[in-house]
């Protein structure tokens, strides 16, 4: 479903209102001098739900991690972890764990002592840190490297000590920040289906900050997209990908193909978008908001909703003109780079057999199912 | 490319033979059999022997390192607790200090002396071992907070909010993560100052009065005296302590961990 | 439970006036035992002798009027250049120094530099000494240079300006060398090649590229060298001789052998005022250099 708001959510919308949330902040606020970093967000996270903040660098949401951690202070707002106010509670009082960015894992202690210090400063007996280091251990995969320094660990072992130290004191909730961002790809994406699984498997509560759109969509439950200080949308990935509200949100998670110009008056049951270029031709679309009629717009539109042909398809659905830029054959994939119109470049793509129909050059038709657009009023 | 490289090569190596020959010919001629003369007379340790019977000399070696390991240890407890204070401090403050703190390594020592004998003649403080100690303190203290704040700042600050965020208090993150990461330069902190303070002439020249002659004072009057070839052997096991305890006080503040 | 959250308030408490606690005792010490020192030869340097050696504390400009006298002046002056000098030698020395350290293999550079610092950290009286036992009339210089056949009899090297110089320069080489090396080091070398590459002469490459893109080092080395050599005493002392006088001696002098307290004062801040104006020289370029390379 789309809406044509562009102001943040300011509470989430939270589906089911019946389970208390392990995590509940509301409308928290951090100034840092005159800016505001954190500015009235607000969300709830579940029991079991993996959470992921999703943003820009410079977002803010690394400021909500370190309030919810307790570095931070929010200067208004409350967080509530299984009901009880975190204000004022410092980090060692916390029921959370954060996984560090950059791990900051003890260089002077092994694996095992690094993973046993949270519970060793519970003063938890000895017999039983053996147990719970060893059974953690067990679970990331480090059985065997307990004895070694972190300087002597790959940096996915590293990954796994710095999230097996969290788990290991069953925190109430798990931060993560940027937890796979210091990894190079194939290691990533192995690192995305192990986390998720263990996450499932230990039934953890997430909540994981991230600039990487994909490892926020593969691993979340829910996802909060966060800009300049503020919440934008909160939901489940599909949600946010196919029905984003904002034309930030849209860009954020994906290529967003892109037409500016204005919603036109209605005809009959449909509306029609016009193109500020004239050489394009209006096209039907199929939202309407009272009041946005005629005032500027963006027209949107996922790259795998676009269809190209040689010839003129016979179909209902809108179809705009355009012409191959370029080619560009990403293995599994080809994608094209398409100029509709005077300026705007379109990225298409196509899979398999199709792939090397068109060349550089070549006049090709676009169209796409009538609701697979989208229209982001200014 | 190598061309250039050859000229530039010599002077290096001529200016490293600089550095170091008056260290060689100082160590070889200890061994030396001949008396005062630069002429070979065959190695001989009987220079050395001369040393361990000279009762004063005893006495003076006694004293440096009494005054040594004093100054070392009041130093490097004051130091070190500066530099703790001054890295929680607000960052204007911790400049200010830093600036002062620099002061004492780049006055002129010989007015460091003055300055301290002036101060213990108005407190009528008769001149002796206390004093220089009193002085050794306070020109050791700057090298130890600047040596362990180095340290500090290059700590990872993530490293004591982690210990935080694992549930240790603040005395918990000192204990286990803080000091075991500074002990290297903790160390190497005291072997410096114990070092500097063995090594100091015009300081303990100025602040020391009868009885608390130390090892420097004596190579001084000796040298000014007339030379012996126990000066020699004297100066050759100087600079060999001193060598020691420096390579060991940069490999441990070179140690990663 | 009260009392748990009576401790932790309390220790809170604890936390915001901890730093000052911590750096009380060492810096009650450093006030002790060093400013307050300071301020007394500051106070003196304004008071008169008295009869027997004592203080008279009448404020007086006349120590400072003394210092104009040409005795002191010549000893001032000798020693500017003095230090002037050896601040020129360690350069011209020290450059291709670490130059040939920054651009050797890095699993080696650590090991040059601590070749350079470690005679730096030995006895520093010890080290002098060496110097008489090569520079002195029947010493080592003068034992090779009537073997070689270069001279016919000993030449008097000993006690003179030259024997002071080299002794500083002995003394305080690695202060050039470690700043230079530090600057040679952030010195890419595509932009010797570079300028190489656009037809500049070697000299040019020198003087148009290297020398500039290193000149904060450069400014930073020779200012460490100039400070501790003019107010060096050892060295003068012990291979100067009287007519190589420096400040430092001169203030040794004044305080111990003609007891003139006062005076020696004076002398002391005027060397102060030399230092201080070359260390505040080195903090300026020094903190221009820093800002742009840490960015804070």
């Amino acid at each position: 479903m789309a809406t044509f708001s562009t102001s943040p959510v300011i509470a989430s919308g939270d589906s089911h209102p019946a389970t208390s949330p392990t995590l509940d902040i509301r409308a928290i606020v951090r100034r840092h001098g005159s800016v505001a970093a954190v500015d009235h967000v607000s969300f709830q996270v579940r029991r079991g739900e993996f959470f992921s903040i999703l943003g820009p660098s410079g977002a803010g949401k690394t400021s909500v991690l370190r309030i919810l951690a307790g570095f931070e202070e929010p200067d208004d707002g409350d967080v509530l972890i299984d009901g009880c106010s975190m204000l004022g509670v410092p980090p060692n009082r916390r029921p959370v764990n954060l996984v560090f960015q950059s791990y900051a894992l003890f260089p002077h202690l092994t694996v095992c002592e690094n993973v046993a210090f949270g519970l060793k400063m519970r003063r938890v007996a000895a017999a039983l840190i053996d147990e719970q280091v060893r059974q953690v251990l067990a679970m990331v995969k480090l059985t065997g490297k307990e004895a070694r320094k972190p300087a002597q660990l790959s940096g996915g072992e590293q990954q796994r000590v710095a999230l097996a130290r969290a788990l290991v004191n069953k925190p109430a909730v798990v931060l993560l920040d940027e937890p796979l961002a210091a990894l190079d790809q194939q290691l990533r994406q192995a690192m995305q289906v192990e986390l998720k699984s263990i996450q499932e498997q230990a039934g953890l509560t997430c909540v994981c900050v991230t600039h990487h759109q994909e490892e926020a969509m593969m691993m979340s439950d829910r996802i909060a997209v966060m800009h300049q200080g503020r919440m934008w949308q909160v939901g489940t990935p599909r949600e946010v990908y196919e029905n984003p509200r904002t034309l930030f949100v849209s860009r954020f998670l994906g290529v967003s193909n892109e037409l500016p110009g204005r919603l036109a008056d209605a005809e009959g049951d449909a509306y029609f978008f016009q193109p500020a270029d004239s050489e394009l031709p209006g096209f039907p679309v199929p939202f309407h908001l009272d009041g946005s009629v005629g005032r500027p717009a963006t027209w949107s539109l996922r790259p795998e909703h676009l269809r190209i042909s040689r010839d003129r398809p016979i179909t209902e659905d809108p179809v705009l003109p355009g012409v191959v830029e370029k080619v560009f054959f990403a293995g599994s994939e080809t994608k094209y780079l398409i100029r509709v119109g005077r300026e705007s470049r379109w990225e298409a793509r196509a899979t398999g057999a199709r792939s090397s129909t068109f060349a550089p050059g070549d006049p090709v038709f676009l169209h796409w199912a009538l609701d697979a657009g989208r229209v982001f009023v200014e | 490319m190598k061309r250039r490289s050859a000229g530039l090569n010599a002077v290096s190596v001529a200016a490293m033979l600089f550095l170091y020959g008056p260290i060689l010919v100082l160590v070889l001629y200890s061994f030396n059999a001949a008396h005062l003369s630069m002429t070979w007379r065959g190695a001989t340790l009987k220079w050395y022997g001369a040393l361990l019977q000279d009762e004063a000399l005893l006495a003076a070696t006694w004293n440096s390192l009494l005054i040594a390991l004093v100054s070392t240890v009041g130093a490097t407890a004051l130091g070190g607790l500066l530099a703790l204070g001054m890295e929680q401090m607000p960052h204007r403050r911790q400049q200010i200090l830093e600036g002062g703190l620099v002061l004492p390594l780049v006055i002129p020592e010989v007015m460091m002396g003055v300055a301290l004998m002036l101060l213990f003649v108005m407190l009528r403080m008769p001149l002796g071992l206390t004093t220089v100690i009193l002085g050794h303190i306070a020109f050791n203290i700057p090298l130890v907070t600047i040596m362990i704040r180095t340290r500090l700042r290059k700590l990872d600050p993530m490293l004591r909010e982690a210990a935080a965020d694992l549930g240790a208090d603040a005395w918990q993150v000192f204990r286990y993560v803080t000091l075991p990461l500074l002990r290297p330069a903790i160390w190497g902190a005291v072997l410096v100052a114990f070092t500097v303070s063995l090594d100091d002439f015009l300081v303990t020249f100025f602040t020391a009065g009868p009885g608390a002659t130390t090892l420097p004072l004596k190579v001084y009057s000796m040298i000014k005296s007339g030379v012996t070839p126990e000066i020699n052997a004297l100066s050759a096991l100087l600079l060999v302590v001193s060598m020691i305890g420096v390579a060991g006080s940069l490999y441990l503040q070179r140690r990663e961990v | 439970m009260p009392s748990e959250e009576s401790s932790r308030a309390s220790a809170a408490a604890q936390a915001s006036c901890r730093p000052f606690w911590l750096a009380l005792p060492g810096l009650l010490w450093m006030t002790l035992f060093f400013l307050v020192p300071l301020l007394l030869v500051l106070a003196i340097s304004f008071a008169s002798r008295g009869t027997y050696g004592g203080i008279l504390w009448e404020f007086t400009w006349a120590n400072y009027l003394d210092l104009l006298h040409p005795l002191y002046g010549k000893i001032l002056g000798q020693s500017l250049w003095y230090a002037t000098l050896t601040t020129a030698i360690c350069f011209v020395v020290g450059f291709p120094l670490a130059y040939v350290i920054a651009r050797s293999p890095a699993r080696w550079q650590p090991l040059w530099l601590l070749l350079v610092m470690l005679p730096f950290w030995t006895n520093f009286l010890v080290r002098t000494y060496a110097w008489m036992i090569i520079l002195r009339q029947d010493g080592l210089a003068n034992h090779l240079l009537l073997a070689l056949g270069l001279i016919s009899e000993p030449l008097e090297l000993l006690y003179t300006p030259a024997a002071v110089v080299i002794g500083l320069v002995y003394g305080y080489l690695p202060f050039m060398v470690l700043p230079l090396y530090v600057a040679v080091e952030r010195l890419d070398p595509a932009l010797v090649e570079a300028a190489w590459d656009l037809y500049a002469s070697r000299w040019a490459v020198w003087t148009r590229v290297v020398v500039p893109l290193t000149m904060p080092g450069i400014v930073g080395g020779c200012i460490l060298v100039f400070i501790p050599s003019i107010g060096s005493f050892i060295t003068p002392d012990l291979l100067g001789g009287a007519r190589s006088m420096m400040i430092g001696n001169l203030i040794q002098h004044e305080y111990l052998v003609v007891r003139d307290w006062p005076l020696g004062s004076a002398v002391s801040f005027v060397l102060m005022a030399i230092v201080m104006a070359a260390v505040v020289l080195y903090y300026r370029q020094a903190g221009g250099a820093d800002g742009s390379s840490e960015g804070r």
